[in-house]
């Protein structure tokens, strides 16, 4: 079956359906990492967005039960090269291309990617529309057009939880699978803009009884809970219209030590007077070079933003923001702390899944906060 | 934090001769070393013997020592250079272990040269089965089981204890030299006796088998503030059990999950951090076990490797370069990434194509070894081709080996035959996957036989589904496009359709069905790439965009193979410099992924693609080159010359006409006719019967060959009738499409190489070569002075007028390469070449003219006299090249030289004395001539004469002579005392056993027909394994004994070739 994916800018690219057939629309933007696609799928930061995958070949080693970050697959469509006809892992269940069909995503193999991701690259990520249907192009074209635009829209409504809940596994291991959480010596909340597990599953795994929340708990509700620390998840989207969560965040500064990554960083950063912007296609791939500015030492990470923030809003926030880390490749801002509060956060991601794991330390940092802070509080 | 200014003087060792498992990849990495540290500002000492390579051109270092790579050696140059660092990691293992035994020997310490890029330990650590044993054990990761033993009885005690299949590695040797796998009781005895003798050190690991297992490898850098990056992970098709240099490999990893990967990941950079690698590249291998995904350890190679040149031209991420500016204090996030231009190089790569190395071997030239790859590395060179898919890439792969295979060709085999031929790995496995496919064995029988990943298997089933849907379609235009996004080449589709590959091509350009091109640009077009690296695939979009420069393509040499190696790379090279010199844009064509010329800053524009017609032809489309230099890079496209011209491709220099006349029997006969010139008496058979007329009538003994193979393929001498008959059965097929051709063999003639260089108007020599052995053995193989040391200066004035003579009737635009016999001062012209030759590089640096660089210049147009070269230069020194040879990897083989060319590679050396030159040349080689003792000879009848005043010197010099019984008689009759040894077929204690319990200290042996060389077949080999210099000729001898004459009477002295060439090597230290 035929497929063909419109961009708002007026660029058709044709190919093969892959997965589900019908028709889907999103934020076209490119991801470079080679492998883990099981993971990118299944990010609720992804909402909303059609992910072309630069590496051709994706799905060799098919989908499973474990490699998951959420409970389903969040991409809005999945653009590829070479849909693996073949899954070779001893722990493969289903092909890429069954996977994506059993959980109604739209899919499109077959497609020059790299023409693809250089288009993106020069013209920025934009609304585009995938179909499997024979539908003319000017007509795709014309619905792309018609979507909203990713900045202004608040995504994480649409994928925090509904209810508070307890996180009980831990961190995986080869032969072992998940771990259940061992003894817990710290009780944090983690507010749920769109968290991936493996963030909860290295909390968990530090010692932490992890609760849950949703992202419009109120900051009372979050302190009855009587946390030693907060955590501010990953999500989909722009920061700026999460009012709600900024909101909260103010009231929870300096009451807790507070660690944010990915959005809950650059919610972070509104909530203490700072200023978000788009990127033009963003950063999404595990090789980008960040530099912890204390140590002066290289992580490669893993990242996954269409947003970031404003360096110079650093500044104009007031002298108590520090900036703790850059992107090499295009000095953007990626973490900061707060001179006098127990508060930090990174706009990368520490817990990886996919992606390399030089920045786990963060965590431990969280934790002894997290003990700083009981011993002596405020 | 900037560069160490604590450091000024830095000496770089490189690898030496090529040999299997130490090839190209070391004049990559030693190459971007020089060109890096001296862009730094620091000064560079460089000890290579090899004199084919780049690195040794005299611009590339300051102080470019061309003299044999050993402590000695190398501690006279730490004493006149007074370095202050050393960096030991960019010339392989060979590199390592001399600056090992430099500090062992307290060398390093005493003239206070510290080491960069790694230090003692980490190297220790590494290259210690023991030590790194433990070392991986301290930061919790496993190993296979092994036993470190050192003799026969401890190794059967392992054996014992690990059980079978179980794997031998003997310590420091290169390439895996000696490595096994034993099935069984009878093959573990007879590899661990082997595998001692081979280790320097005597030391074997007998380890438990992770045969089958899944391979992969990651290229690890780290710098001085421990930031760790992977640049690439490699996938071995084949699975454990054969040597990774000898695997298909596949970039990046294919079938890991992130979370296996990661594992792997996090593994190696404990890895290069317990080892204590500072700074520079590591490579680390791994097994993955394929049902649990246990990971264990293979390897660490604490220094670039043939996998770190690959990993760079897989990625565009130059590793050595990058480890030099690290080995000098420079840290990643300091460095620019070269193709991005705003990135910075502490960065993980990410590919958006795939890439398949492909091994090369050269089976055919050793007949009496097996095919069956082992653990221990036996391919002679490789090739690289990137595509969008895997598909793509491996069938581009395929043809870009030159083995005349265009993609899946069948195999006759079925059945149980070809069962087997699953199961045991062999040089062309990959067909008889393709065949079986073709059969409808299933994926996991052949999975089972092979322990191929069913990836792997799955994607050339889906090439071999799409043959039938090729063959069976009623229009292939319609398939036209699918199969070549399949990567199916026009002439296999062609072959498929059982039409003309012009046909396919036609069709093809006619539905507008072109390659497109993509750029290499380490970051999956996440950042725009200013360097135009590009590979070709069938896309939507083209990224080529060429200028409208003047400009110039040059066709690369392909894979390393035996007789076609780094000494046209390095050709191709100085053409891509001459070009961009005087304003041409030089476009690099290649697919050899170890050579300097695919780096991608070696020329304006590169193109890593096959060398086959269809893929030249597509970049020609695309490029519109002014010119086309296909006279540099070997048989490889100079096989183009005809097929381009008749595109209407403007080649440039000498014309494919005059290359044909050159190459074609008749016309080449009728040349020399017109021209007064002799050639030995010869004739072509369709026929054994013809044969045996031409023979008789020219007659014995008589060179024969096959007229469609050149290098020297199935060539033989052969002295009577049942030789000719012999040869003509097994090696030939004659017949009136492949003739056999014949020659008079010129007996005890000289041989001559001639390089020259023309512009159509003026010739100029550039060197005269007298080989020192005798004519018959191919050129490549046999040992050669530069100047002549004993031809008649008016043989050599004729040789100079009968060069002029050939290079103006052929009207040669370029370089040309003439060889000549010279018999009793009769002069036989042999062969005419008029491209580059095998020698540029080494004439080159004799006479210090860069020969390949005027040779291009020429090429467009200009003339001799404007490049200031008119006249041939005479030198006040000798230099001697000798050949190197791969026998040590080839159980079984006979060392003895024949017109067929078996020398991987090669060395120089230089000295003001003709005999010092000579022994310098053998101890580079290898062979370390003794001082004392004594020496073996045993000659053929015809040879008795002509070795005593050989033998008389050995006596003179203090050697005991010990001979057999014919040879002694001799001896004795001509007064000199000789000691009778039993043969081998008398019995012991006879020769072998002398040579074995190291009590001979070198070999004279010349063979006397088939039937006594298998005789002393047992004493060549055994003078091989146990390093024990050994001479098969008559003359290779004498040499060797003036070689040992001129150390005796004085140190062998050491001098860079900057000084030969400006004073004559006058001020030596």
């Amino acid at each position: 079956m035929k497929a063909a994916l419109a961009l708002a800018d007026g660029r058709i690219f044709e190919g093969k359906a892959l997965g589900a057939s019908g028709e889907t629309g999103g934020e076209i933007i490119f991801n470079t990492s080679m492998m883990g696609y099981q993971e990118i799928l299944t990010d609720p930061s992804y909402q909303g967005q059609i992910i072309t995958m630069t590496y051709p070949l994706i799905g060799n080693y098919g989908t499973n039960r474990e490699d998951v970050e959420s409970a389903r697959p969040y991409a809005s469509g999945f653009v590829v090269k070479e849909a693996s006809g073949i899954s070779s892992n001893w722990r493969a269940d289903y092909s890429l291309g069954d996977y994506l069909r059993r959980h109604g995503i739209v899919g499109i193999q077959g497609v020059d990617t790299r023409a693809l991701t250089r288009h993106i690259r020069d013209r920025g990520a934009q609304q585009a529309v995938l179909s499997t249907e024979s539908v003319d192009p000017a007509t795709l074209v014309a619905r792309a057009q018609a979507r909203p635009a990713m900045a202004g829209q608040d995504l994480v409504r649409e994928v925090t939880c509904t209810e508070p809940y307890r996180w009980e596994e831990s961190e995986w291991e080869l032969g072992q699978g998940y771990r259940p959480a061992g003894a817990a010596r710290f009780r944090v909340v983690a507010f749920d803009y769109g968290v991936k597990r493996n963030i909860l599953r290295i909390l968990a795994g530090a010692g932490c009884r992890v609760t849950v929340v949703p992202a419009t708990t109120s900051a009372a509700a979050v302190l009855a809970e009587a946390p030693d620390g907060i955590f501010l998840s990953n999500g989909p989207g722009d920061p700026e219209p999460v009012t709600y969560a900024v909101e909260t965040l103010r009231e929870l500064l300096g009451r807790k030590p507070i660690f944010g990554i990915c959005l809950g960083h650059q919610l972070l950063g509104l909530a203490l007077g700072a200023s978000t912007y788009k990127l033009k296609f963003g950063h999404h791939g595990g090789n980008q070079p960040v530099m912890d500015l204390k140590t002066r030492k290289v992580e490669i990470t893993s990242q996954n933003h269409g947003f970031a923030i404003h360096p110079d809003s650093l500044a104009a926030a007031g002298s108590d923001l520090e900036l703790t880390h850059i992107n090499l490749n295009d000095r953007t801002v990626e973490g900061l702390r707060h001179r006098t509060l127990p508060v930090f956060s990174v706009q990368y991601h520490p817990e990886s899944s996919p992606g390399p794991h030089d920045s786990r330390y963060l965590f431990d940092r969280f934790v002894e906060m997290m003990e700083a802070f009981r011993e002596s509080p405020g | 934090m900037p560069k160490r200014d604590d450091i000024q003087k830095i000496l770089l060792i490189g690898s030496g001769p090529i040999v299997i498992g130490q090839a190209c990849e070391f004049d990559y990495s030693g190459t971007q070393a020089c060109k890096a540290l001296k862009e730094e500002g620091y000064t560079v000492v460089l000890v290579n013997s090899n004199p084919a390579t780049i690195m040794t051109d005299p611009d590339f270092a300051d102080r470019t020592y061309i003299e044999p790579i050993t402590p000695a050696v190398v501690e006279k140059i730490i004493a006149a250079e007074r370095p202050d660092a050393l960096l030991p990691t960019m010339g392989g293992q060979t590199a390592l272990n001399v600056t090992m035994e430099l500090e062992s020997s307290g060398v390093l310490k005493r003239h206070g040269v510290r080491l960069i890029g790694a230090d003692v330990a980490a190297i220790h650590k590494a290259e210690d089965r023991e030590a790194f044993r433990e070392a991986m054990q301290r930061i919790g990761l496993a190993l296979p089981r092994s036993i470190y033993v050192k003799s026969r009885q401890e190794a059967r005690a392992a054996a014992a204890e690990i059980g079978f299949p179980s794997i031998i590695r003997p310590s420091f040797t290169l390439g895996g030299t000696g490595g096994n796998v034993a099935f069984n009781e009878e093959q573990f005895e007879a590899y661990v006796e082997w595998g001692l003798d081979v280790s320097p050190v005597h030391q074997l690991l007998i380890e438990e088998s992770v045969l089958g297992w899944k391979e992969f490898e990651l290229e690890v850098m780290r710098d001085r503030k421990d930031n760790v990056v992977i640049i690439c992970s490699i996938e071995n098709l084949d699975p454990m059990g054969v040597h990774t240099g000898d695997s298909i490999t596949v970039a990046p990893a294919q079938t890991l999950t992130d979370k296996e990967y990661q594992i792997m990941r996090d593994a190696a950079i404990a890895i290069i951090r317990e080892i204590g690698v500072d700074t520079g590249g590591s490579n680390v291998q791994f097994a993955v076990h394929p049902e649990d995904g246990r990971l264990v350890v293979i390897e660490m190679n604490p220094r670039v490797s043939r996998s770190s040149a690959l990993a760079s031209k897989a990625t565009g991420f130059p590793i050595a370069k990058i480890a030099a500016k690290l080995a000098v204090g420079y840290t990643l996030d300091e460095i620019t990434n070269d193709i991005t231009k705003e990135t910075p190089a502490s960065f993980e790569p990410v590919l958006d194509y795939c890439v398949v190395k492909f091994p090369r071997f050269t089976f055919e030239k050793f007949a009496q070894t097996d095919d069956t790859l082992t653990t221990q590395m036996k391919s002679v060179g490789e090739a690289m081709a990137i595509g969008r898919t895997f598909k793509e890439a491996l069938q581009k792969a395929i043809r870009s080996m030159e083995i005349d295979s265009h993609g899946f060709e069948s195999r006759p085999h079925t059945g149980e035959a070809l069962r087997e031929k699953l199961r045991t790995p062999c040089a062309d496995r990959l067909w008889y996957i393709g065949q079986a496919l073709r059969d409808g064995m299933g994926l996991d029988e052949i999975y089972e036989l092979s322990k191929i990943d069913r990836w792997f298997l799955f994607n050339i089933q889906e090439i071999i589904r799409f043959e039938s849907a090729l063959r069976e379609a009623h229009e292939l235009t319609v398939l036209l496009r699918e199969a070549k996004t399949l990567g199916f080449s026009d002439r296999r589709i062609a072959e498929i359709r059982g039409v003309p590959e012009r046909t396919v091509r036609e069709m093809r350009r006619s539905e507008g069905i072109q390659a497109t091109f993509k750029t290499v640009d380490t970051c999956a077009a996440e950042f725009e790439a200013y360097t135009p690296y590009l590979y070709s695939t069938y896309e939507s979009e083209c990224e080529a965009g060429p200028t409208m420069r003047r400009k110039v393509m040059i066709l690369g040499g392909g894979p390393n193979r035996i007789g076609q190696g780094i000494e046209f790379d390095y050709c191709c090279v100085h053409a891509s410099f001459a070009l961009q010199e005087i304003g041409y844009e030089s476009i690099m064509v290649n697919c050899n992924p170890e050579t300097v010329s695919t780096d991608y800053d070696t020329s304006d524009r590169l193109y890593f693609e096959p060398l086959t017609l269809e893929d030249v032809l597509e970049i020609i489309r695309v490029e519109k080159p002014d010119g086309v230099l296909l006279q540099y890079g070997g048989q490889t496209p100079l096989k183009l010359a005809v097929p381009l011209e008749q595109e209407g491709v403007p080649i440039i220099g000498t014309s494919p006409d005059a290359i044909d006349r050159a190459e074609d029997r008749e016309r080449f006969q009728k040349l020399l006719r017109k021209l007064g010139l002799k050639q030995p008496d010869n004739g072509t058979a369709t026929s054994l019967a013809e044969a045996l007329e031409i023979a008789r009538d020219i007659g014995y003994p008589v060179v024969v060959r096959p007229s469609y193979v050149l290098g020297g393929r199935a060539m033989s001498i052969v002295f009577n009738d049942g030789d000719l008959e012999a040869y003509m059965a097994s090696a030939v097929r004659a017949s009136s499409e492949h003739p056999v051709l014949l020659d008079r063999f010129v007996m005890n003639a000289t041989e001559i190489d001639v390089d020259a260089i023309s512009d159509g108007t003026d010739v100029v020599i550039g060197g005269i070569m007298e080989h020192i052995e005798e004519a018959g053995i191919h050129s490549g193989d046999s040992a050669c002075s530069l100047p002549p040391y004993s031809l008649k200066p008016q043989v050599l004035d004729e040789i100079r007028r009968q060069t002029v003579a050939l290079a103006g009737e052929l009207q040669v635009v370029g370089l040309m390469n003439i060889q000549y016999a010279v018999q009793d001062d009769e002069i036989f012209v042999l062969e005419v070449n008029p491209r580059a030759s095998r020698t540029v590089p080494f004439v080159s640096k004799a006479i210090g003219v860069p020969l390949a660089k005027l040779g291009a210049k020429v090429m467009t147009g200009m003339r001799l006299a404007e490049l200031g070269f008119t006249e041939e230069r005479s030198i006040p020194y000798f230099c001697v090249k000798e050949a190197v040879f791969p026998f040590l990897k080839f159980p079984g083989v006979d060392t003895l030289l024949s017109p067929e060319m078996k020398s991987t590679g090669e060395v120089m050396g230089i000295d003001r004395r003709f005999g010092s030159a000579f022994a310098k040349s053998q101890i580079g080689a290898g062979t370390l001539l003794p001082t004392s003792g004594k020496a073996f000879v045993s000659v053929r009848d015809t040879d008795k004469q002509r070795v005593l005043p050989t033998v008389r010197k050995l006596v003179d010099l203090g050697f005991e002579i010990v001979a057999t019984r014919g040879t002694a008689a001799f001896l004795r009759e001509h007064g000199v005392a000789a000691q009778v040894v039993n043969k081998v077929l008398e019995g012991p204690p006879h020769i072998v056993d002398g040579i074995t319990g190291r009590e001979i200290a070198m070999v004279i042996n010349t063979p006397t027909g088939l039937a006594a060389e298998q005789d002393s077949f047992s004493i060549r080999r055994s003078a091989l394994t146990y390093f024990i210099p050994y001479f098969t000729t008559v003359a290779g001898a004498r040499e060797a004994v003036n070689g040992i004459e001129a150390m005796a009477a004085e140190e062998l002295k050491i001098c860079p070739i900057q000084e030969y060439h400006r004073t004559g090597g006058e001020t030596k230290s």
